[in-house]
């Protein structure tokens, strides 16, 4: 082992990061080492705020300083320390042998500029190369990273790219000056998991082609257990585990270690909530359409699904971005008008019902959204938060109002003292959990809770989980539980619907859909999920 | 693309219009007439000047009446310069007014756009400071204090500029321009400053420098494009603006621009050149708006394909 050590690819020795706020000096990163080797995977593992992007970024001088510092330590890359390098010769080593693959594809390339212009940027600044060159090498590498027909799609914007077409543009920019080291920031987690699981495949072809040493920053640790070498763990800014993958998976010795393995959601639900046999939800050949000024055919966003849902039934829907699912449970509780079909709750056609009948039934069901950050209302405080529909629907006297908030306060696990304050003063779990409580004020019977777990932290989104499930049974909810994520939907769900493509391709009880999978579609989303080894042992 | 100029255009004839007639009452509400004047005029030579233009005739038949020949392109003669028309008028006035405003953007925009740019690059620091120090000072400053003060100390003291006039002796044109373009170079200068700070914080800044980018070529390449699309959007009602708002500029330098008409017509009731005036300005500031629109529309990808690819 002592030999490998004397030429590793990267080495971190005792960096410390602060940030100078106006509460005073925050320490972002303590005292942390690690060692990174060629055509070898680190994982760094946190949740948002542990550190770990910070670290990396610092490394490659790309946090803002002031505020940011970098206090002490070193990073031995090829001899030279990068933290004391010149801004000019780290910018020489940025981008050309040490390169960075950023979380949201969304937001990281610029609008302004073609694809082509982008890619050719570092070819252009760090080698010197012709346009036409640049251009050659481009498209070369488009088609390495999966790109269908470079030559055209190289003068598109990235608006005109999908989500995970975008992360191929990244990674292949980030590759194209054959970097020796890279460095990838959640690159996965803003993406559907069939794409991630293409992403993950190619990241770690391209490393083994390349004999790549890369740095893989992720909240999940189930997205790196199947490739990392190496796995460190920090929170709060410092590394509280380090070591093997098998030695961490296998044998966590810290407890934040063995929180994190087991937020990891696996196995079904344990026991069937569902009460008697007439459904109390009933979709029949539901149909919903976008007419578009930009194509002639309407978009079918929801295409001819029929289903039902049992009282007391929690039914799981997956599905990938793009495949209808929100629009669907937005349809049932007639957010969206759908064009054509029936949906019936407890034997009312909603369809048809008028506005202000259909006011007056949303008292008994409610929808959950995915952004606990953009769903509350800023300017109101918890209690008007919850309030407001009590007050609304009439729930309980005027005079009890505020025991009432208190009790849902509690049931979702608030304390009373944040009663008066505002969605910002709490953190995204927490935000949730507000967000649950609105839902539960109306005491509705239905629930369709649209991804409400997937903005959140792992270790976050098994806390919010496990207190739906709690929620469902005390307050007898019937709920349609939408999610992207097959093993959210299987921890949770009595019954599974997976819908590609505007139509349901498949529907069965949780142990059946992953045991005897029947359709294609299902399969493949069942391979993407990650950390596979995990969930069965 | 066509269609979205031509959609355009014809959301803005009902604005045209209601300015119109809003302009064409509101006028005739106002005390006094044209041929009112201090002297006392014989009542027989009034009601001969008043049948001459019309103005003894139903109200509504008058506007009917200017409306058929506002279709055929004509203001109507002046009341108050006999024998000129308001076409005449506004052809003599525009060339300069037009010119002036031209002068004070391109002043705004080199001015308020370097010191916006400069300061959104060093935030927070005295570079960031200073600019919008001068920048609230050029807001907060009214152009008939900042005139005259330019002249004391450019003309009177330094005599650098000459003090007034229009083309008649080299650098006169200096002044009116900065003049008019002071307190536009300050909102340019703070739009720009808020667009590229905005735009800097983007994570596809983050990108470019990550890619080993110099600072320059990540401004320049990077952030100035999507920086600057706030003040493209600004430049069309800032011109307009120009245009309408130079009449106080006009005045103290002795610019014999639009403006100035169209003052006097309004001291003077000059009724037909109030309108016309007023027509010609809300039209340049119809088209303006559009076309500043259509140059912010084609600097974004994203709306240049949605407009310019599928009509």
């Amino acid at each position: 082992m002592q030999k490998i050590n004397s030429n590793h690819l990267l080495k971190v020795d005792g960096l410390s990061v602060s940030f100078v706020t106006r509460n005073g000096i925050a320490r972002a990163v303590e005292d942390i080492s690690f060692t990174v080797d060629r055509g070898k995977t680190t994982a760094i593992i946190g949740e948002s705020g542990s550190g770990k992007s910070v670290s990396c970024y610092s490394l490659l001088g790309l946090i803002p300083t002031p505020p940011g510092k970098i206090d002490s330590g070193s990073a031995i890359f090829d001899g030279q320390d990068l933290l004391r390098l010149s801004d000019e010769r780290l910018r020489s080593i940025r981008g050309r042998r040490i390169s960075m693959i950023f979380q949201d594809p969304m937001t990281c390339l610029n609008p302004f500029m073609t694809i082509g212009k982008q890619l050719a940027e570092p070819l252009i600044c760090h080698q010197r190369l012709r346009r036409g060159q640049a251009r050659d090498l481009s498209i070369e590498l488009l088609r390495e990273v999966g790109i269908r027909e470079p030559e055209v799609t190289i003068d598109c914007f990235p608006h005109e790219f999908s989500g995970g077409m975008r992360q191929r543009v990244m990674i292949a920019m980030a590759l194209i000056n054959e970097p020796e080291l890279l460095i990838a920031d959640e690159p996965t987690t803003a993406l559907d998991v069939t794409i991630q699981a293409q992403m993950l495949s190619l990241i770690t072809e391209l490393q083994n082609k390349r004999d790549l040493g890369v740095i893989f920053i992720s909240h999940d640790l189930s997205v790196v257990s199947d490739f990392a070498d190496d796995v460190i763990v920090m929170q709060k800014g410092r590394i509280v585990e380090s070591g093997d993958r098998s030695s961490i998976l296998g044998s966590p010795t810290h407890p934040y270690t063995k929180k994190l393995l087991s937020a990891i959601p696996r196995g079904g639900k344990a026991v069937s909530s569902v009460r008697g046999d007439d459904p109390l939800v009933q979709v029949k050949n539901l149909n919903t359409w976008f007419s578009s000024a930009r194509y002639r055919t309407p978009i079918r966003a929801v295409s001819n699904v029929s289903f039902s849902i049992l009282p007391g039934e929690v039914v799981g829907l997956v599905g990938e971005s793009g495949s209808g699912k929100s629009t669907l449970g937005r349809s049932i509780v007639q957010l969206i008008k759908p064009t054509s079909g029936s949906v019936k709750f407890a034997d009312l056609e909603l369809t048809k019902l008028s506005n202000s009948s259909m006011k007056h039934q949303r008292r008994f069901m409610q929808i959950i959204f995915q952004d606990p950050f953009a769903s509350l209302n800023p300017r109101m405080t918890v209690f008007d938060t919850l309030a407001e529909p009590m007050h609304l629907h009439k729930i309980v006297e005027n005079k009890d109002v505020t025991s009432a908030v208190f009790k849902i306060m509690n049931d979702v696990g608030l304390t009373r003292s944040s009663v008066r304050k505002y969605p910002h003063e709490f953190s995204g779990g927490q935000r949730q959990r507000i967000a649950i409580g609105r839902a539960l004020a109306v005491r509705p019977k239905f629930i369709v809770a649209d991804e409400p777990v997937s903005a959140l932290d792992v270790t976050i989104q098994s806390q919010v989980l496990t207190l739906i499930q709690e929620l469902i049974d005390e307050y007898g909810l019937t709920m349609l539980f939408i999610s992207h994520d097959l093993s959210v939907i299987r921890k949770i769900s009595d019954r599974i619907l997976i819908m590609h493509k505007g139509s349901i391709v498949e529907e069965g009880s949780s142990s059946k859909i992953f045991e005897h999978p029947e359709n294609d579609y299902t399969r493949a989303l069942i391979d993407a999920i990650p950390g596979r080894k995990l969930q069965v042992s | 693309m066509i269609r979205f100029v031509v959609v355009r255009i014809f959301q803005a004839l009902p604005v045209i219009l209601a300015v119109i007639t809003a302009t064409f009452f509101l006028i005739r509400m106002a005390p006094g007439g044209p041929f009112d004047s201090e002297k006392a005029v014989m009542p027989e030579v009034k009601a001969a000047l008043e049948a001459q233009y019309k103005l003894d005739r139903p109200i509504l038949d008058q506007y009917f009446s200017y409306l058929a020949d506002l279709g055929e392109g004509d203001f109507g003669p002046s009341f108050k310069y006999p024998g000129r028309s308001v076409n005449e008028l506004i052809a003599a006035g525009m060339p300069v007014t037009a010119e002036l405003g031209f002068y004070a953007l391109i002043f705004a925009v080199i001015v308020g756009g370097l010191s916006g740019v400069i300061a959104s690059l060093h935030p927070n620091t005295w570079r960031d400071h200073l600019p919008m120090t001068f920048a609230m000072i050029g807001i907060c400053v009214p152009s008939f204090l900042l005139g005259p003060s330019l002249m004391l100390l450019f003309g009177v003291h330094l005599d650098w500029f000459p003090v007034s006039g229009w083309g008649d002796i080299p650098g006169d044109k200096v002044l009116p321009s900065i003049t008019l373009g002071a307190a536009y170079a300050a909102y340019v200068s703070r739009l720009s400053r808020a667009g590229m700070l905005e735009v800097l914080s983007q994570d596809y800044i983050r990108t470019a420098r990550a890619k080993g980018l110099s600072e320059w070529r990540v401004i320049t390449q990077h952030a100035l494009r999507g920086g600057l699309m706030p003040l493209v959007a600004f430049l069309g009602p800032a011109f307009a603006g120009l245009l309408s708002g130079s009449f106080v500029v006009e005045t103290i330098f002795q610019v014999p621009g639009l403006g100035r008409f169209y003052v006097q017509a309004a001291f003077n009731r000059d009724y037909t050149m109030i309108l016309g005036t007023t027509i010609f300005l809300s039209t340049l500031i119809v088209i303006f708006n559009l076309m500043s629109d259509v140059l912010a529309a084609w600097m974004n990808p994203r709306l240049r394909s949605e407009l310019f690819n599928y009509d």
